[in-house]
């Protein structure tokens, strides 16, 4: 089979366009009740009271959990809000957990609890909190690092820019609420969860309520966006999970819409310092990127926003710094390109502003600056074809016929700007397990703990395991999203392929080799007495290779040999000496058009072009919307998103999806994606670098920079708004 | 200080600004005289409901404590959901969304945002998309509906969701059972000459041509986080013609 790259459609579309496809809350069994969270009003303080007894005495109530009556932990974290004790650290916090019959019964059980709180003062000033900030690290990777004499170099540059660039706090508001649906059965929970961790969660739910981790069983088989939100365990789930213990049924819960603006996640707000020397002739001699970001009072969490400025251009002078600003808010998570997103707006806008203070084209420094190796550490890349990108996107934008000045292209009384932005993503790659399983009725079965989250995950699977196997991939069935099967790594940081595809690779090697070994000492097998070299299998027969005729079908010799599935499980770990010897990432470049309304403020985002050196693309319909999924993220960080914070009480203020504006099909004009395609197989055998977070990198600096170039003005406050454009 | 007020509507502490900025943290409790309570209170009593809309929210709740005197009245509703009647008797507070996901158990109808403003719900009554959010269920005795679920004849996919499919409209599938649906009231909205905010000529009769520029304008009540819009766009198109 050769199906790795072909623009394969889903194997899950018909479930999905059917509504066949089951999310997480939408598992029936006897006996389901409904949970609904309350929250707290205040962003600091205690409780000082909380009365329920009208709750308890409303139509349908099963419980009410609260700090007083709540089930003690044995492994409860500070960083959870699972009703251990009476402090407030966040406006929103999970504060009791209403139980009823009915999703109605519920609500309105809800909304009668009166609380008292006793108020302490909140810290929700963001800058005032910079004097008090502290460093931190992401992922253990320091969020300081330095090389060369950056001061020095600033002084003897020629030409420097030193700007400020900020960014708002982002809710990733997946269309799909968090949602779990708990079960006890003893000492046993089973919980659907719509998570990108499932492993993971499984290990923190047992740790929590103190039983083994095989006690614990987690279900997911399709998650409806996460954007990395559903990563972290969050309060709700094991607040599920108590709740269900104490009526001793299964328990719902979902979260509402407003409430999906605090307690599980979001993009931090960032506050960026760009300073950039150069020569007279375009050649960066040093850059300081200096980040405060903020994170709440419960758990560190840093955006890492100067990580790409450590490998985006070769300067020989670099210092890159991260402060964390703790307030009392909703601890931030890692957000699409967590950290990349917001650093390289930052980034590719001050390059922007650079090549205009040197008048020259901002296609033409990047390539001045291009860098073969990795500017830190001075190791080679596992492969970098960013060059070719940036060529074959302005030949495809039609670059070439800009013309440089600000306001200088116009269309009616439209002003249409050009803006350029380099982008680029870590390539990660973490342990993962799979089985690859021959079922007696013919058909393969190849499954992981992996999370389908609209990456295209079960038709890459069943590819994989089609090409290792030279099976049609209409007999294969995939499986994920259960703790039952062999771990995977959670889905986030691009990494779901490059990990998982590699342990499909070994599992189905070893089934295949299992097969044909049982198959030639099988006295009943027509490939009887070769040897395994001599023997193949192929598109369901088993079959001498000098001799294809002399061949079975693989359900007859499984009937014959005793009606059980033959299996092959493989652990495959990554290459952890890689590192010492590659700098891997994936790159790429981003075009964007845009249209001002030079009155009223406006901008259209009219046509984007991108072209992505991320390896080997597995499948080409999947990859496609990948990409285009990370430029629309980029257009509504660049225009669109943002979390108000009322400053007094640290609630947001616009959570719904009226008020927090995500980009809307009238939003998105003509998007021209594609990639390099060259295999980097130092990181895994079929060569995929990841692409679910590279489209959001670059774009909205790609956008931003079309806006200066459309209206000459330069905002350094995203999102661009009309109202920043008509100020 | 130690202030009172009801936990899910209000989203500001029981205290007025002043003394909420006045708060010392070294002591931190502070006895307050004039519960926000009775603030608001005094305050809407003179000021009407204009002015302080966030704050009289919560003194709804508070001072009149209304669902003390609610009592949850069922109701009995027959619903022609895919052409199949259903009998239910029901909490006249359930949606239509919560009637088809929770009772009939017809969870391809999502919930996305259940204020109506994301689309991930919509359903096809009489024929016109409506958000099911926002609809009460036994509003509609006597209404066809159609879902997801009702589309397809059997086996035989529906041209838009045949489209959907070959042109990737969709990544995690969440909102696509209510795109396809909005798409399939579109095509009959355009079939009929409905003008969008978008259409050229508004004194033109007859079906609208649906170009990318007015596919995109009638989908925008229909959120996809995921990204896939220059999908839903080729799917929609591509249906429009066969259909």
């Amino acid at each position: 089979m050769n199906t790795i790259g072909k623009p394969i459609s889903r194997v899950d579309g018909k479930l999905k366009v059917t509504g066949s496809a089951r999310y997480s809350a939408e598992f029936d069994m006897p006996g389901l009740c409904y949970a609904v969270l309350v929250q707290s009003t205040i962003p600091a303080g205690r409780i000082a009271g909380m009365d329920d007894s009208l709750a308890r005495k409303a139509a349908g109530v099963l419980a009410v959990l609260t700090p007083e009556n709540a089930q003690r932990l044995p492994g409860a974290e500070k960083r959870l809000s699972l009703l251990q004790d009476n402090q407030v650290y966040y406006n929103g916090q999970p504060v009791a957990v209403v139980v009823a019959e009915k999703l109605e019964e519920a609500h309105h059980a809800a909304s009668l609890i009166k609380i008292r709180y006793s108020v302490s003062a909140p810290k929700l000033d963001f800058v005032a909190g910079f004097p008090s900030s502290h460093p931190g690290n992401h992922n253990g990777e320091p969020g300081d690092m330095s090389w060369g004499d950056v001061d020095g170099a600033l002084k003897d540059s020629d030409i420097k820019i030193d700007q400020v660039y900020t960014t708002p706090i982002h809710h990733h508001n997946p269309m799909e609420p968090h949602a779990a649906i708990a079960q006890w059965n003893g000492d046993e929970l089973t919980v659907h969860e719509s998570a990108q961790d499932i492993s993971g969660h499984r290990a923190k739910l047992a740790k929590l309520f103190g039983v083994q981790e095989s006690n614990v069983r987690l279900i997911c088989l399709f998650v409806g966006g996460g954007f990395g939100c559903k990563g972290p365990l969050w309060s709700h789930v094991p607040l599920a999970a108590m709740a269900a213990r104490q009526v001793n049924r299964p328990v719902k819960i979902v979260l509402e819409r407003p409430q999906m603006f605090g307690p599980v996640g979001a993009r931090p707000r960032t506050h960026q310092r760009l300073t950039v020397g150069a020569t007279r002739e375009g050649k960066l001699t040093a850059i300081r990127h200096e980040v405060h970001a903020h994170t709440s009072v419960i758990e560190d969490y840093l955006e890492s926003s100067a990580f790409p400025t450590r490998v985006m251009y070769g300067c020989p002078n670099v210092s890159t710094i991260h402060r964390i600003v703790d307030l009392n808010l909703g601890t931030p998570t890692y957000t699409r390109a967590p950290g990349v997103a917001t650093g390289t707006y930052a980034l590719e806008v001050a390059m922007d502003e650079l090549a205009y203070k040197l008048n020259m084209d901002p296609l033409q420094l990047r390539l001045l600056n291009y860098t073969e190796n990795d500017p830190q550490t001075k190791l080679p890349f596992t492969g970098k074809h960013l060059r070719d990108c940036y060529t074959r996107a302005a030949e495809r934008f039609g670059w070439s016929n800009r013309t440089r000045e600000p306001r200088s292209m116009r269309d009616g009384s439209q002003l249409i700007g050009w803006g350029v932005a380099t982008e680029t993503y870590p390539a990660n790659r973490r342990p993962a397990s799979a089985l690859v399983r021959f079922k007696p009725d013919g058909r393969v079965l190849v499954a992981t703990g992996t999370h389908e989250i609209g990456n295209g995950i079960y038709t890459i699977m069943i590819q994989t395991a089609a090409d290792a196997l030279n099976v049609s991939p209409d007999l294969i069935d995939a499986q994920l999203g259960d703790t039952a099967l062999p771990p995977a790594p959670i889905t986030a940081g691009s990494m779901t392929v490059a990990s998982v595809t590699p342990a499909i690779q070994t599992a189905a090697e070893r089934v295949r080799t299992r097969l044909l070994q049982m198959a030639v000492a099988d006295s009943g097998s027509p490939v009887h007495d070769a040897s395994v070299d001599e023997v193949d299998f192929k598109d369901g027969l088993i079959f001498r290779k000098l001799s294809p005729n002399r061949s079975e079908k693989l359900g007859d010799f499984i009937a014959r040999n005793g009606g059980q599935p033959i299996e092959g499980i493989a652990h495959v770990e990554p290459d952890e000496t890689l590192k010492q010897k590659f700098a891997s990432h994936s790159f790429g470049a981003v075009f964007a058009e845009v249209s001002v309304d030079p009155d009223l403020g406006p901008t259209r985002v009219r046509r984007v072009t991108a072209v992505y050196d991320v390896g080997k693309v597995l499948n080409e319909k999947t990859a496609r919307s990948q990409f285009i999924g990370g430029i629309v993220w980029g257009i509504g960080l660049a225009l669109h998103e943002d979390s108000h914070m009322d400053a007094r009480t640290g609630r947001i203020v616009n959570e719904n999806l009226a008020d927090y504006h995500v980009p809307v099909n009238a939003d998105i004009g003509e998007i021209d994606v594609s990639a390099i395609d060259i295999a980097d197989t130092h990181l895994n055998p079929l060569g995929a670098r990841g692409i679910g977070e590279i489209g959001i990198t670059g774009t909205a600096a790609a956008v931003a920079n079309a806006i200066y170039h459309a209206t000459g003005k330069r905002i350094r406050d995203l999102p661009i708004t009309p109202q920043k454009l008509i100020a | 200080m130690t202030t009172e007020n009801s936990s899910r509507t209000s989203t500001v502490p029981e205290t007025d600004s002043e003394e909420y900025s006045s708060v010392n943290p070294a002591t931190d409790m502070i006895d307050c005289k004039l519960s926000r309570r009775d603030f608001v209170k005094t305050v809407g009593y003179f000021t009407g409901a204009g002015a302080l809309g966030l704050q009289l929210i919560s003194v709804e709740t508070i001072v009149e404590c209304a669902p003390l005197e609610f009592s949850a009245s069922a109701h009995t509703v027959e619903l022609t959901v895919n052409g199949l009647v259903h009998k239910l008797t029901m909490d006249t507070r359930v949606t239509l969304l919560d009637a088809l996901r929770e009772y009939l158990k017809l969870t391809g109808t999502k919930k996305g945002c259940d204020h109506g403003q994301c689309g991930a719900c919509t359903v096809l009554v009489n024929g016109r998309r409506i958000n099911s959010c926002l609809s009460l269920a036994v509003t509609h005795q006597g209404d066809q509906i159609t879902t997801i679920e009702g589309l397809s004849g059997g086996e035989e996919l529906h041209p838009l969701q045949t489209a959907f499919i070959e042109h990737d409209g969709f990544q995690c599938g969440y909102c696509t059972p209510g795109q396809i649906c909005s798409a399939v009231a579109l095509l009959e909205e355009a079939r009929r000459g409905d003008a969008s905010f978008v259409t050229p000529d508004l004194a033109h009769t007859g079906r609208v041509e649906l170009t990318p520029e007015e596919i995109r304008e009638r989908m925008s009540g229909n959120v996809c986080r995921c990204g896939a819009y220059p999908g839903i766009v080729q799917a929609v198109q591509t249906a429009s013609r066969t259909l």
